[in-house]
């Protein structure tokens, strides 16, 4: 059996999940400060690939990505690379697909940050970088590390605008769920279930993992508030 | 070595006009009910918000100036602050929590365990603040502003968050803790018998406006404005009309009232002490400043009676006063007996709005 899918649908989605939980946690972290009109506008914009049609994504990921179309045709004039059709062309479309996932679950874990603690920080001297990766980021470590597996989990499933953008080329850009498709399609029904029971354990063990993740923090808040009690 | 604070800044419906001088060696009170501003002034001297207008000093060092777009961040101001639920770092130890105040110094291992001997926070090193009591979280929040070396203290309410038997435990060690610092220290707080016994001077807050600074005891022996005479705790009140020098309408009470020889320009309200009301024999009724009171309740206090009492203008708000009596006397009352109420001039508070 051919594992390659296996492993470009892992690596892609391990690749975007690295990506976007920095430009995440940034854009929640800046967004929660700028004006509420602007926040309500980027709020509408950043979260609408998580409601659109996935081929949406794609239709507008090639619009712009396309080798004839603007960044696309700048890119391969200039370097001579063409940004479809490759194994990481799909990091494009999964990107774009699971940011919004990781965006909201982290702004909601910053927006029950304790802000005595960093003005606590502040007084103490400590700069606002130290307070951000040493206080902010840690105490809501729960709702990040949620936001990266089920931004993970996601990548990992991601077919649409997967498909649009690197396409189907065996052993160059398929992944799982391209895979399974094309063997759907071919009436290759044994290899399809094989990929289908892969694909399952993967996502069990992924929601296994938040389920435990989530567990152990409402213990831990649990535990808290016993000893506040006490 | 001082603090100066004069600043204004607009919060919706809410404005904040605030202004006091702090000397060295001195715990200024900051008292106020709960919303008149109190946490939001010290985070303007803090740095954590900006005030719209004004200027505050420290030490001739000017950390915000409006005028001259003179606005330090809280990490250059050399000003610490404890915070009412002490905002410790909980996915830190104790030890390092002491130790994030004491962060770039050369020394700073050594001051950091000096200072949790100090307060005696030896052995709880390696736990965590949700490990601790409310006390031991108080003293490793000090612990960690006091190796910082502030030039000022800001102290946000600090018994709220604790029960009244560790609350006065506390109260000793902090009080031992401002005695031994060297800078102004502002204590922000809603109760007056901790202002009473922690701080030297005392600025009240009203609804966003401070009024003059001035002695804790003078504050207690001579409010002079509704708020201050609320503040110290007194339940007789009553607005007035001026008749002639020395003489007042007590609107609420139903009564008139001598003053004695003070001057009443711009007098609102009168306020009288709870031990400054006695009980006179019905003969006396018609001297001066008696009044006719009928017991509207009982209050069984600690080796004592609270008497609460209608007068002649009625059984509710400001209408109602109260006494205390000593517990023979309380016994011996029933609700609805008719009581005659002297008040001295001299112990009749003259308050402005």
């Amino acid at each position: 059996m051919d594992w390659f899918p296996l492993w470009n649908s892992l690596r892609i989605a391990g690749i975007s999940t690295v990506i976007i939980f920095f430009v995440g946690i940034f854009a929640a972290y800046y967004i929660a400060k700028v004006p509420r009109i602007v926040k309500g506008i980027l709020d509408v914009i950043l979260t609408l690939p998580m409601v659109l049609p996935p081929t949406v994504v794609g239709y507008l990921l090639l619009r712009v990505l396309g080798p004839k179309r603007i960044i696309g045709a700048w890119v391969l004039s200039t370097f001579g690379v063409k940004l479809t059709m490759t194994w990481w062309s799909a990091i494009f479309a999964t990107t774009v697909v699971i940011f919004p996932l990781m965006y909201r679950t982290v702004r909601g874990a910053f927006e029950s940050f304790d802000d005595t603690l960093a003005y606590a920080g502040q007084t103490l001297g400590l700069s606002n970088t130290y307070i951000f990766w040493h206080i902010r980021i840690p105490y809501c470590s729960q709702g990040i590390l949620a936001g990266t597996v089920l931004a993970f989990a996601r990548a990992l499933g991601e077919y649409g605008a997967t498909s649009m953008i690197a396409g189907y080329t065996p052993g160059r850009t398929a992944t799982i769920s391209t895979t399974v498709y094309q063997l759907w399609r071919t009436n290759d029904d044994a290899q399809a279930f094989k990929w289908v029971l892969i694909n399952i354990a993967i996502s069990a063990i992924v929601l296994l993992a938040v389920n435990m993740m989530e567990r152990r923090s409402a213990s831990r808040v649990k535990r808290g508030a016993k000893k506040e009690a006490v | 070595m001082s603090l100066t604070v004069d600043i204004q800044k607009q919060l919706g419906a809410f404005s904040l006009d605030v202004s006091f001088e702090a000397n060295p060696d001195e715990v200024l009170a900051l008292l106020g009910a709960s919303g008149c501003g109190k946490s939001m002034t010290l985070k303007c001297i803090a740095g954590v918000e900006k005030p719209d207008r004004g200027r505050i000093v420290l030490n001739g060092r000017t950390l915000f100036d409006a005028e001259k777009h003179i606005n330090l961040p809280p990490q250059k101001r050399r000003v610490g602050y404890l915070f009412q639920q002490y905002a410790l770092f909980p996915n830190m130890t104790i030890y390092q929590n002491v130790y994030a105040g004491a962060k770039g110094r050369a020394d700073a291992k050594q001051v950091v365990e000096e200072k949790l001997e100090a307060l005696h926070l030896t052995g709880l090193e390696h736990k965590r603040p949700r490990e601790l009591s409310g006390g031991q979280q108080q003293r490793v929040a000090l612990a960690r502003i006091l190796v910082n070396e502030p030039e000022a203290l800001l102290l946000d309410e600090p018994f709220s968050a604790l029960d009244s038997y560790l609350r006065w435990e506390l109260e000793l060690e902090l009080t031992d803790t401002l005695r031994a610092f060297s800078g102004p220290s502002i204590f922000v707080s809603h109760s007056r018998e901790e202002v009473f016994r922690i701080c030297g001077n005392v600025c009240v807050l009203s609804a966003g406006r401070s009024e003059r600074k001035r002695s804790v005891q003078e504050l207690f022996a001579r409010p002079d404005t509704l708020a201050s005479c609320l503040l110290t705790g007194c339940k007789n009140l009553s607005r007035i009309k001026v008749l002639d020098s020395g003489r007042v309408a007590a609107l609420d009470w139903g009564t008139e009232l001598e003053t004695g020889d003070r001057a009443l320009d711009g007098i609102a309200y009168i306020g009288v002490k709870s031990r400054h009301m006695e009980i006179v024999p019905e003969t006396a009724a018609g001297s001066k400043n008696v009044f006719p009171c009928t017991v509207a309740r009982l209050i069984e206090d600690e080796r004592r009676f609270i008497v609460v009492m209608d007068t002649p203008a009625g059984q509710d708000g400001y209408s109602i006063v109260n006494m205390t009596v000593e517990y023979a006397q309380g016994q011996a009352l029933h609700v609805g007996d008719r009581l005659y109420i002297q008040i001295a001039p001299s112990d009749i508070m003259l308050l402005q709005k």
